[in-house]
């Protein structure tokens, strides 16, 4: 009977269950808490967790090879990457249309760039092609105007490819390229361009009304001039070229109807030849004939990427999958593990140094120790660059150490040891620097051990050792954990001290992030870096909540 | 000389003084000794010294001049891990991050004791302060009346002859504080220790001790069994911290034989006390009569007693006893205390009575 009592729900006064009750009593308690945490959290959010999304989303995005080269990715796709053949025809016509476009957007370059982190030389490789893909359209142009020239006035694509009142437009590839053209765009693109592709001339006709409309795209919308009097883009011309002596153009012909029919018709009977895509890319730079250079454009092409982050432990994606770099390009792993391993040096040195002046601090009168506490916490007052600064002067090899050394007679002039750009410069400095965010926790917690169980554990017989070691120092390890966090995480990611003093052999893997975020531009990679930097930090917090506990650390 | 002072000594104060800064005395020359099995108080106001006096007992404070001896021997010199000593603190001390048993078996491990003796005793230790239930809980988890315990089974469980106790209830409620104050009395003689108690509690003085040593400024004011502090207290600062108590001024006017002495008090009445520490007729005294000693019935007083006028301006009913304030001769607060029995008169303010007291309840002490 009193089981069933207990196992019901407790109701409040008015039959309502009691935690319903409880909950909409302390509903306007929870609503005020959060109105006053809520300034911070909006800020914390835009300030600092979009952000960071955004930079964490950039360490698998990829899209720039997708939107800057959409039909060659569509047909490079059918090609076998593992082949040694090269890829066939149209991928290559395909490249060079797209590749047009992107040089008149000035969007190639910047793929060059991206493609180059894969592998060098691929930048110039984009830039040179860009330079020089107008050349073959000016032979194209010279051979259509040979026929008729007609085809040299630039009012008579705008009157072939645009729909005359009431004539059928096409939708989607005025559509499609205008969309093309915004994901290509700096800026969005805006205006009235006047033009609507033809269906009839783009079924007729469809690569040059393609290319024609993206051209009409751009000159209208976003270089805001007059597309029928603006003279087209060269790619037009081979475009147009292509189209008049595919196979089955003349029977298409026949059912034509649209304006210069007889100029078309004249096209379609004059010995013409088609374009050879290969042979002008080949001419551009051999290297477009090396089956190398389409694989990486291949592997690369989706719009998701764990390229970044195979190159972030020293790998890299291939079309077989992901292999390991060649032996001279392996630096990321060992400087991952050179930065866990001299943080937690540094967080070792500050646990060494730090304990002592805690345990004078919080055991001193309290006026002395707030003497000492100031001393502590001088270095906060000044500058870190300054103070990074300093230990340059302290330690260079005609510094003050080194001058002190010598001058005691500990070390040869001629033989001055080398403490700075390299790892004793970077632990030193920094252990200096991070030593305050190790001895305020530690402190803190230490303040609150209350010196009457050092007397009862001596009055139980334990020596002056075994009380420490048993009874006071367990207590400490909270302020040792916290510090050690706090010490351990700022100094993984320290930047600017290792910057100064670290030379080459004493930097961070921050560094090598901001090396990518502002000398090589390759923010993928250092997204990446980045993510895995932040994985470890969890990770490792993780490991110490597992081992230690959390809820073992205190601030005070 | 000082070897049979010391015949049935355990501990021993000696001349013993403590400067904290060098220019004053917190213990003043010091003299104490203890038999072994007594209960001792060191009762006090703050800042009295008896504090002081147990650190230096335990080794945590050196004293600046005199000996300490602990079984004969001084232990001036010995730190205090060495001494052997069972100590209680206030706040109990139990280390927050070992379960209760880890901390009874603390003082049997730092003292290499077998694992299977130190867990014996660890359980007799726990079982004595009826705490067997609890050795694997955390200090935290405990309630402040089973710290206490667990504290006092640990400052026991090494079976030290001397225990220190430094004000262990401080922290207690009131029915939990008297029902501890007689376990440990119990505890203590039981096993036979010898306890130097701390508190400023004269209650718990009284109930718990063999003695009380009642400190002042330093000095040991008296020191006596509870019932002979609390009837004959040898000066007035012990009158006064002791019970209750009534104090008139006055001066000496004469010493007779039968140790009695007339004493006329500031309104000009005359009354008979007991000279206590006042020898010199016309010397100025405070005349000290316990609340409870105070007789209005004039049948019970001694025929020709001197009496005193009183007004009655409050009257408290307490249940048990009744207390009652009067004027009596100018002094405000004269408390009377009188039992709850059938045929006691209330008395109403407003009223006036005669009061008188036998004379050897009244005490002419220092002014």
């Amino acid at each position: 009977m009193s089981d069933t009592a207990t196992n019901a729900p407790v109701l409040a006064a008015d039959g309502t269950p009691l935690k319903r009750s409880l909950s909409r009593a302390l509903r306007v308690q929870k609503m005020r808490a959060l109105a006053l945490i809520a300034p911070l959290l909006i800020f914390v959010l835009i300030s600092f967790i979009l952000p960071i999304g955004d930079m964490l989303f950039r360490s698998v995005e990829n899209q720039i090879v997708e939107n800057t080269l959409p039909y060659t990715v569509d047909e490079l796709a059918k090609w076998d990457g593992a082949s040694d053949d090269l890829p066939p025809e149209p991928v290559f016509r395909d490249m060079y249309f797209d590749l047009f476009l992107a040089a008149e957007m000035k969007r190639h370059t910047r793929l060059g760039s991206r493609l180059n982190y894969e592998s060098s030389g691929m930048s110039s490789l984009f830039r040179q092609a860009g330079r020089k893909l107008d050349d073959p359209g000016d032979d194209a142009q010279a051979a259509l105007e040979e026929v008729d020239p007609i085809w040299g006035e630039r009012e008579t694509y705008y009157q072939l490819f645009n729909a005359a009142d009431g004539a059928a437009v096409d939708d989607a590839l005025l559509a499609a390229q205008e969309k093309r053209i915004r994901s290509l765009a700096d800026e969005k693109p805006v205006g009235e361009m006047n033009f609507a592709p033809s269906a009839e001339v783009s079924g007729l006709l469809p690569l040059a009304a393609r290319v024609y409309t993206s051209f009409a795209v751009i000159t209208g919308l976003v270089e805001n001039k007059v597309v029928a009097k603006t003279k087209p883009m060269e790619s037009l011309y081979l475009a147009l070229l292509q189209d008049v002596t595919r196979p089955d153009f003349k029977a298409d012909l026949a059912a034509y109807n649209g304006p210069h029919k007889e100029a078309l018709t004249a096209l379609a009977n004059a010995p013409l030849l088609a374009p050879n895509y290969t042979e002008i890319f080949t001419d551009v730079d051999k290297e477009w004939a090396n089956v190398e250079t389409w694989r990486i454009i291949q592997t690369h092409s989706g719009p998701y990427t764990s390229g970044y982050f195979l190159n972030a432990i020293d790998m890299q994606k291939t079309p077989e999958g992901a292999a390991v770099q060649p032996e001279n390009k392996r630096v990321l792993i060992q400087l991952f593990i050179r930065t866990i391993i001299m943080s937690l040096t540094i967080m070792g040195a500050c646990i060494l140094l730090g304990y002592p002046i805690a345990w004078l601090l919080s055991n001193l009168p309290m006026r002395t120790a707030n003497l000492l506490m100031m001393l502590v916490l001088l270095p906060f007052w000044t500058s870190l660059l300054v103070r990074t600064s300093a230990w340059k002067v302290m330690l260079q090899q005609n510094g003050v150490v080194n001058d002190v050394l010598v001058w005691i007679g500990l070390v040869a002039d001629n033989d001055r040891l080398v403490l700075i750009n390299n790892q004793i410069g970077t632990i030193t400095a920094m252990t200096h620097i991070l030593l305050p965010f190790m001895i305020l926790p530690m402190y803190s917690v230490m303040q609150t051990i209350n010196p009457s169980y050092l007397r009862a554990a001596k009055s139980l017989g334990a020596t002056n050792w075994t009380a420490f070691w048993r009874v006071y120092f367990p207590q400490s390890i909270p302020g040792i954990g916290a510090g050690s966090i706090l010490v351990f995480i700022l100094s993984i990611g320290y930047y600017i001290t290792p910057e100064i003093v670290g030379g080459t052999k004493g930097v961070f893997i921050s560094n090598r992030i901001a090396y990518h975020i502002s000398s090589s531009l390759n923010w993928g990679l250092a997204a990446a870096l980045g993510t895995i930097l932040l994985v470890v930090v969890l990770a490792l917090y993780w490991c110490y909540d597992k081992i230690v506990g959390i809820d073992n650390v205190k601030l005070g | 000389m000082a070897e049979s002072h010391s015949r049935d000594a355990f501990v021993e104060f000696e001349r013993v003084q403590k400067s904290y800064d060098g220019e004053t005395l917190v213990v003043k020359d010091l003299n104490l000794s203890v038999p072994k099995g007594e209960f001792l108080t060191m009762l006090g106001p703050s800042g009295s010294g008896k504090t002081t006096c147990l650190m230096m007992l335990a080794g945590f404070e050196t004293a600046t001049h005199g000996d300490i001896r602990l079984g004969g021997t001084s232990i001036n010199n010995i730190p205090p891990h060495k001494r052997g000593i069972g100590m209680v603190f206030q706040n109990y001390a139990l280390f927050p991050h070992m379960t209760i048993a880890e901390n009874l078996a603390f003082p049997l491990e730092v003292r290499k004791i077998g694992k299977d003796e130190r867990e014996k005793k660890v359980k007799r230790a726990l079982d004595m302060v009826e705490m067997g239930k609890f050795g694997g809980r955390r200090p935290a988890q405990l309630s402040g009346g089973q710290q206490q315990r667990v504290a006092l089974a640990r400052a026991l469980v090494f079976e030290p002859e001397l225990v220190l106790m430094d004000e262990p209830l401080g922290a207690l409620d009131k029915q939990l504080r008297e029902k501890m104050q007689f376990e440990i009395t119990h505890l203590a003689h039981q096993l036979g220790i010898t306890t130097v108690y701390v508190t400023h509690d004269q209650t718990e003085a009284l109930t718990m001790s063999d003695r009380v040593a009642v400190f002042d400024d330093g000095r040991i004011q008296q020191i006596a069994a509870p019932d002979i502090l609390y009837e004959q207290p040898e000066n007035s600062f012990v009158a006064q911290f002791i019970g209750e108590n009534n104090t008139l001024q006055g001066v000496v006017k004469e010493i007779k034989a039968d140790n009695l002495a007339l004493v006329e008090l500031d309104d000009g009445e005359l009354i008979d006390c007991k000279p206590v520490n006042v020898s010199k007729v016309g010397e100025r005294t405070q005349v000290s009569i316990r609340p409870e000693r105070v007789e209005f019935d004039k049948k019970r007083l001694q025929p020709g007693a001197h009496t005193l006028k009183a007004e009655v301006l409050e009257f408290v009913y307490m249940g048990d006893i009744f207390r009652t304030r009067l004027r009596v001769a100018g002094n405000d607060d004269f408390i009377v205390k009188t039992r709850n029995a059938p045929d006691q008169r209330r008395l109403q303010p407003g009223e006036q009575l005669e009061i008188g007291w036998l004379p050897q309840d009244c005490r002419a002490l220092d002014a």
